[in-house]
């Protein structure tokens, strides 16, 4: 084994090759709990949908769809970044890595205060399930509005979900700025780079399932 | 084996500082610290059931009052469930064997590994809290709206605690998984891993796929409490039913994360004390698969009678009966395995035995529940009580036995006595079986579960089932104390005391740090036990067996 083998290679993978497998499968699977852990919101939409049709169309008029739209855009650049990211990675770059890793942060935040300005605007029409909840001025006036708040309750659930879990990609994108600044990566050591783009990759898809289901019914 | 001089080095003496414990990644000082805390929950989760089994003597309620009865039988469902079951065999046994069955130095992940630990301790803390605070009135199956909206204990704190430690299984699933796939050892090609791999195999498949939507579903419960937004709560618009499904998806699949590891730990020991090679070994590979699989399009034979659509009920039914066939696999499979063995009695064979018998009355009293018509006459009663308890504890307890005694001299280095070993091995068999037999006859006569009072006639059934629970609260605490006696005055183990087959039997006993001095290479299928071996073992068995009776002769002419 020569040094530059046992550099950053765990005292219990034989070589770097199985290190790499072994952080990329795990990625993988947990990007499988990952699924699951949604899925079960998602069955709750497609339930309620299913029952409610008018409640949830009622709803999704009560979205900004265009801040939605913007939102998604945001995100599938921040892919785009993340993905040129692996790749600087791979051919050892490493500034590159740390200065598109901070645009993605960019990219992320200002998603966030987004949907932040979305919440806040949410709680002033006193759209937030709860005792406080009034629907207003609905567009179709027959809708019960139970059953709008039911929609809301999932759309909270929902984005409020996906923002922690970009908040937690985006905690670790600053670890990641850090370490790569510090040459950390290189041709032959990517895999944490890797696995952290799959992870983003995946919130982001989140995201491309959640912008219809909630903004365009 | 005889060591002269100083002890060899091993991962018990490798440092003795509390810290050098409480930040290990060592797989198998993870596994020493998970021993440690289920042991711990399962003598707290076995209390609760004390306290209602004395309840239960009377037919009125004397001892505790209804709403003390119903928080303790939920802790015990609670604490048992997740604190034990779900963690006994994976986190100790498979923690501890995985890497060294399949020739690795540690798990893939070594510091997740340390992390699921914590992660697990934390859910038990706030578990703890919430049985402290008050306790939790729900059952541990947290229907709502009863859950989300009107109980007034601590159920937040509890679910808090459950989705917490959700994770650490979640972690746990995670690392048996990639670990199989990327760490074997040259030469160990899937079809060579030992039995207790697959089936720990396929248990990570479930907690994989199965416990992120047990985390949801008490999120969501958590977020109708906090919020008071409607998701199960009908006054509010929600659908409980809703919630009885997302449950069920998770908790039907988990009580195979139950049984299976189970499954695998009987393989080894069956094999070993039969001196066999385990008969159809792909068979019970795949079964443990299929049951990973089926397991999950089952949940609904929970639900018969929570009016789900008929037509469900019937795909449910029929699929919970297909669960049986790979079952039945193992089983036949197992008692092929013994046909023409060279069987020894040692205490990890009663249990595995033992296992074999109460598994199988529990899996088919299963086929009885899976019937739809049948279910309808004994849902939710003491039947079903009777049943879940012969798998979980007829088959997962009575197997975690049998593999914490089978590995017990890798572990530590230590014997066990091996006379107390097989007294309390059939003191548990006979406890366990005066404790639930009577609860199938108890629930066929109509008496429900989770009431503390019942009609005066089936006060002779339910003493019987007492009494029985304080031989089997006896047959636990002995192995507890011979265990820890062991521990300084067992005797030396050596490296393979039962001359078994497999990788962790081929490194000192206690193994060092790093498992094996040399990456092990693998040649031959696992349990390759030969007729000769088989015989000349046999031999040297009796005659160790034919000098026992001559010294026991003798010290009893001496008196």
């Amino acid at each position: 084994m020569t040094t530059s083998d046992s550099l950053y290679l765990a005292h219990h993978f034989d070589d770097r090759e199985q290190q790499r497998e072994a952080m990329t499968l795990g990625m993988w699977v947990f990007l499988v709990t990952e699924i699951m852990f949604f899925g079960g919101m998602f069955l709750a939409y497609a339930v309620y949908r299913w029952r409610f049709p008018e409640g949830f169309a009622e709803g999704s008029k009560h979205l900004d769809m265009i801040l939605g739209t913007v939102n998604t855009g945001l995100l599938l650049v921040s892919s785009f970044t993340v993905a040129l990211a692996v790749h600087a990675a791979q051919s050892s770059r490493g500034k590159a890595v740390a200065w598109l890793f901070g645009i993605t942060i960019l990219f992320g935040l200002a998603f966030l205060g987004i949907k932040g300005y979305e919440y806040w605007h949410k709680f002033h029409e006193h759209l937030v399930p709860g005792p406080h909840f009034r629907l207003l001025d609905p567009h179709n006036p027959q809708v019960d509005s139970r059953q709008v708040e039911i929609f809301l309750s999932l759309y909270f659930a929902m984005t409020g979900l996906h923002a922690i879990h970009m908040m937690i990609g985006i905690g670790v994108f600053v670890v990641m700025i850090v370490l790569a600044w510090r040459g950390r990566f290189s041709s032959e050591h990517y895999a944490p780079v890797e696995v952290v783009g799959l992870y983003w990759h995946f919130v982001d898809i989140v995201w491309v399932f959640l912008y219809p289901l909630l903004y365009l019914i | 084996m005889i060591t002269l001089g100083r002890k060899p080095h091993n991962y018990l003496n490798a440092n003795y500082s509390p810290w050098s414990w409480l930040f290990s990644t060592d797989h198998k000082r993870v596994a020493i610290l998970y021993l440690i805390s289920i042991t711990l929950f399962f003598f707290v989760g076995g209390a609760t059931a004390v306290l209602f089994r004395l309840e239960l003597m009377t037919p009125r309620g004397d001892l505790v009052i209804s709403e003390t009865y119903n928080k303790l039988f939920t802790m015990h469902g609670i604490i048992m469930v997740f604190f034990f079951l779900i963690p006994s065999i994976p986190a100790v046994l498979g923690n501890f064997l995985i890497p060294m069955m399949i020739g690795a130095r540690d798990l893939a992940f070594p510091k997740l590994n340390l992390l699921s630990w914590y992660i697990y301790s934390i859910g038990g803390v706030f578990t703890i809290a919430a049985l402290v605070s008050g306790g939790v009135d729900t059952g541990w199956t947290f229907y709502t709206p009863y859950s989300s909206t009107y109980s007034n204990t601590a159920v937040m704190t509890a679910a808090l605690g459950i989705f917490i430690t959700g994770f650490s299984s979640i972690l746990t699933g995670l690392n048996f998984m990639v670990t199989t796939h990327t760490m074997r050892a040259p030469g160990m090609h899937w079809f060579r891993l030992p039995l207790f791999v697959w089936s720990n195999y396929a248990t990570s498949l479930i907690m994989i796929l199965g416990t992120p939507v047990l985390a949801i579903s008490l999120l969501l419960v958590a977020v109708e409490r906090f919020f008071r937004m409607g998701i199960f709560d009908p006054k509010l618009g929600g659908d409980p039913l809703l919630f009885q499904h997302l449950f069920w998806f998770y908790s039907h699949p988990a009580v195979y994360i139950m049984i299976l590891p189970g499954m695998g730990v009987i393989s080894e020991v069956i094999t070993c004390f039969a001196r066999k090679r385990v008969f159809g070994y792909e068979f019970i590979a795949f079964s443990s698969l299929a049951i990973a699989v089926l397991g999950f399009l089952v949940w609904g034979h929970h639900m018969f009678v929570s009016g789900q659509s008929m037509y469900a009920g019937m795909v449910f039914s029929f699929i919970s009966m297909l669960v049986a066939v790979p079952s039945a696999i193992k089983v036949f499979n197992w008692t092929a395995t013994l046909y023409k063995g060279s069987i020894t009695l040692q205490t990890p064979m009663l249990y595995a035995l033992g296992f074999i018998g109460l598994f199988t009355m529990g899996g088919l009293t299963g086929v009885f529940l899976a019937t739809l018509a049948v279910d309808v006459q004994v849902h939710d009663t003491y039947f079903v009580v009777a049943h879940f308890h012969y798998i979980m504890v007829g088959g997962m307890v009575m197997a975690y036995l049998g593999g914490i005694h089978f590995w017990w001299p890798k572990m530590t280095g230590r014997l066990y006595p091996e006379w107390w070993g097989r007294v309390s091995a059939a003191m548990i068999f006979f406890g366990f079986n005066l404790t639930f037999y009577p609860q199938f006859i108890l629930g066929y006569l109509g008496m429900p579960r989770r009431y503390h009072t019942y009609p005066e006639e089936f006060q002779v059934l339910n003493v019987m089932s007492s009494a029985g629970a304080s031989l089997l609260g006896v047959g636990y605490l002995i192995p507890l104390g011979y265990l820890l006696w062991s521990l300084r005055y067992g005797r030396a183990a050596g490296d393979n005391p039962w001359r078994a087959k497999g990788l962790e039997w081929t490194t000192t006993s206690p193994p060092p740090t790093e498992n094996f001095q040399v990456t092990p290479v693998v040649t031959e299928e696992a349990y390759a036990y030969s007729a000769e071996e088989s015989e000349a073992e046999y031999q040297r068995q009796v005659e160790e067996f034919a000098r026992g009776e001559e010294t026991l002769e003798e010290s009893r002419r001496e008196l």
